[in-house]
């Protein structure tokens, strides 16, 4: 089992031939749309690079789930996402720093979910499978 | 004109490897701008020529069941230029796989001089996908008929196709 830190490693040097970015851009808390700007297929090829770099299968929308605010309308109202939905991206990202977007639900900053932090988590939890 | 940025393919091997030559032409007439008076294929058009070969692969490799649109050009190096008169090489192997798209390494070459070399993703998309119809038909990275070229391909060592002895 890899600890925290080869993780990290593994996943900045993901994220540098994935997006084209610096090691020095790919901080723990460097979020993947706002600072190191993934677009939608990029979060394709970032999964391809993590099953083939940690050896393991990673299932469609485990990591990165799709469309989370439009999953169902009673998850946001008025641009803003509601305590249904906050539960929900619970479930469905166990990793992700949900109690930050709580402090300012605006759909626009659910992105900011899918930070590098998050992907370590991620692996860290599914590596000890 | 129309959209085929390879001749033919010299060399397929279904689910590893393709090589295809680019003949380059002063009656092409992008050559004309780019650049008066220094006439170079555009690093763009040998992106599309690396991508039909590497993407032709990959489609050939599930029996062209899915669609293969260019996703994204993770790293992509110019090492040199090919002028008009240069038979280009380009060359693709399949390094991945998946049923959601699969990623090629691919050089281009002039004889022994290295033009470029780097890695293409691919993104398979089905027709009944709801984004299909969002998508440029420009974005394929081959249609039905665009195949035609490995036809060619299967007797590009020279020989006589299946067809020509039948005739003669």
């Amino acid at each position: 089992m890899p600890t925290t830190d080869e993780i990290f490693d593994k996943v900045r040097q993901t994220l540098t031939d994935a997006l084209g970015v610096d090691d020095d851009e790919v901080t723990s808390e460097a979020t993947l749309i706002g600072d190191l700007g993934a677009e939608s297929i990029d979060f394709l090829d970032i999964v391809f690079r993590l099953e083939k770099n940690f050896d393991i299968k990673i299932p469609r929308g485990e990591l990165f789930p799709e469309s989370i605010a439009s999953a169902d309308s009673s998850f946001v109202q008025d641009g803003v996402v509601t305590d249904e939905g906050l539960a929900n991206i619970r479930n469905s990202m166990p990793y992700a720093d949900v109690d930050k977007l709580a402090e300012d639900p605006k759909v626009e900053n659910v992105q900011d979910l899918f930070t590098v932090n998050m992907m370590v988590r991620f692996l860290e939890a599914k590596l000890a499978n | 004109m129309r959209w085929f940025w390879i001749d033919r393919f010299i060399e397929f091997e279904s689910g590893s490897h393709a090589r295809a030559i680019k003949n380059v032409t002063l009656a092409e007439e992008h050559l004309h701008d780019h650049f008066p008076g220094f006439p170079v294929m555009p690093g763009s058009l040998i992106i599309e020529g690396l991508a039909q070969t590497g993407g032709i692969l990959l489609g050939e490799n599930s029996n062209f069941e899915h669609i293969v649109i260019l996703a994204k050009v993770p790293k992509m190096t110019f090492h040199s230029w090919a002028c008009p008169g240069d038979s280009m090489i380009y060359s693709a192997r399949l390094i991945d796989i998946r049923d959601e798209g699969g990623t090629v390494e691919c050089t281009a070459h002039v004889g022994e001089r290295l033009v470029a070399d780097g890695e293409i993703m691919f993104a398979h998309l089905d027709q009944r996908d709801p984004q299909f119809g969002a998508i440029d038909q420009k974005n394929f990275v081959f249609s039905m008929n665009l195949l035609g070229i490995l036809d060619v391909g299967r007797a590009g060592d020279g020989s006589a196709s299946d067809a020509e002895d039948a005739d003669s």
